[in-house]
């Protein structure tokens, strides 16, 4: 197997082992990122522990239709994420790039969605620090919810366009034969990082959408 | 381990069932059940972490090393969360934190 030796680092013993130390480092990454947005989500459930009523007052004004189906995008981009991994283990080149494709426009689908609802908020004036006025009565501690709101979506997003890099650089080099179906340990940690994303998703759907009942 | 396939069938069927469930927190979501809209929500959300962590990130494929660092991911968290909320739940808020009541009555900001 001399490709397969020629991609082993030489701290290695065969390359099952480098794979292993690979998928190693993004969970020990993962166990920071895990951290930090368990901080924001921890500062959310005190304050809306304190100012429920303001939460679920600030709740109720997104839209709860863009949001289900901005996790089903995500959901369904996780899915053609988990058959690009499938795709590089078979060691399929076509059905790789079209997942991994796939998987981006669903991607960018979800930031544009986002987009959206982001010139919703500005519109209607429930931009803390910018422009927060919003109509008619509201409760005073709601734009605390909505500061909450743009800090953790928007943290979340950065991540979405961090994974889009990182998937444009699995895509060129698949696209230039870099992975067989022995080496392909650069798409199961991109991967990773991209379900990871997901799962913050996952949590802040309900979170930040779903208080109480509409 | 790291070699392990999973195959398409298993992933279209974790697909179908992470929609289905966002489906029907959704639709829970139109429901006032009082503080149960809220561990209805969190538990259909666990539900759905675990099943991407175990099947579309292979953690339940994953060797021991991984399985120790998510292990003590998850406790590290339980600490953070479980410390600070023992003290916030414990807490009487009649007077609470003064810098946001003063920021938001005014209407602005």
């Amino acid at each position: 197997m001399p490709e397969e030796l020629a991609a082993t680092a030489h701290q290695f013993e065969d390359l099952a082992q480098q794979h292993e130390a690979d998928e190693l480092g993004m969970w020990v990454f993962l166990g920071t990122e895990v951290m930090f947005f368990g901080g924001l989500f921890l500062g959310y459930t005190v304050y809306r522990h304190v100012y429920f009523g303001a939460f679920e007052a600030g709740s109720h004004l997104l839209d709860l239709l863009l949001g289900a189906v901005n996790t089903s995008v995500l959901i369904a981009s996780s899915f053609t994420m988990a058959l690009s991994v499938y795709a590089a283990q078979k060691g399929r080149k076509k059905t790789l790039i079209t997942c991994l494709i796939l998987t981006m426009i669903l991607g960018s689908v979800f930031l544009g969605i986002k987009g959206v609802e982001y010139g919703q908020k500005f519109h209607h004036h429930l931009v803390p620090g910018y422009d927060f006025n919003p109509e008619g009565n509201f409760p005073a501690h709601m734009s605390l919810y909505f500061s909450f709101y743009f800090i953790m979506t928007g943290m979340h997003a950065l991540h979405m366009i961090v994974g889009e890099g990182l998937l444009l650089v699995v895509l060129i080099l698949a696209a230039k034969n870099r992975f067989t179906a022995a080496h392909h340990a650069t798409v199961e940690v991109v991967g990773i990082y991209w379900h990871f994303v997901d799962i913050i998703w996952i949590f802040l759907f309900p979170l930040l959408y779903l208080i109480g009942g509409r | 381990m790291a070699g392990h396939i999973v195959s398409i069938k298993l992933y279209a069927l974790i697909f179908i069932t992470l929609l289905v469930m966002t489906g029907v927190t959704t639709a829970v979501g139109y429901v006032d059940l009082g503080r149960w809209n809220i561990i209805i929500a969190l538990a259909i959300a666990i539900f759905k972490a675990s099943l991407v962590i175990l099947f579309f990130m292979h953690m339940k494929y994953a060797g021991k090393l991984p399985r120790l660092v998510f292990a003590s991911t998850l406790l590290w968290l339980a600490i953070l969360i479980t410390l600070t909320m023992s003290d916030v739940l414990t807490r009487s808020w009649d007077h609470p934190p003064q810098g946001w009541q003063s920021l938001s009555t005014s209407g602005q900001r």
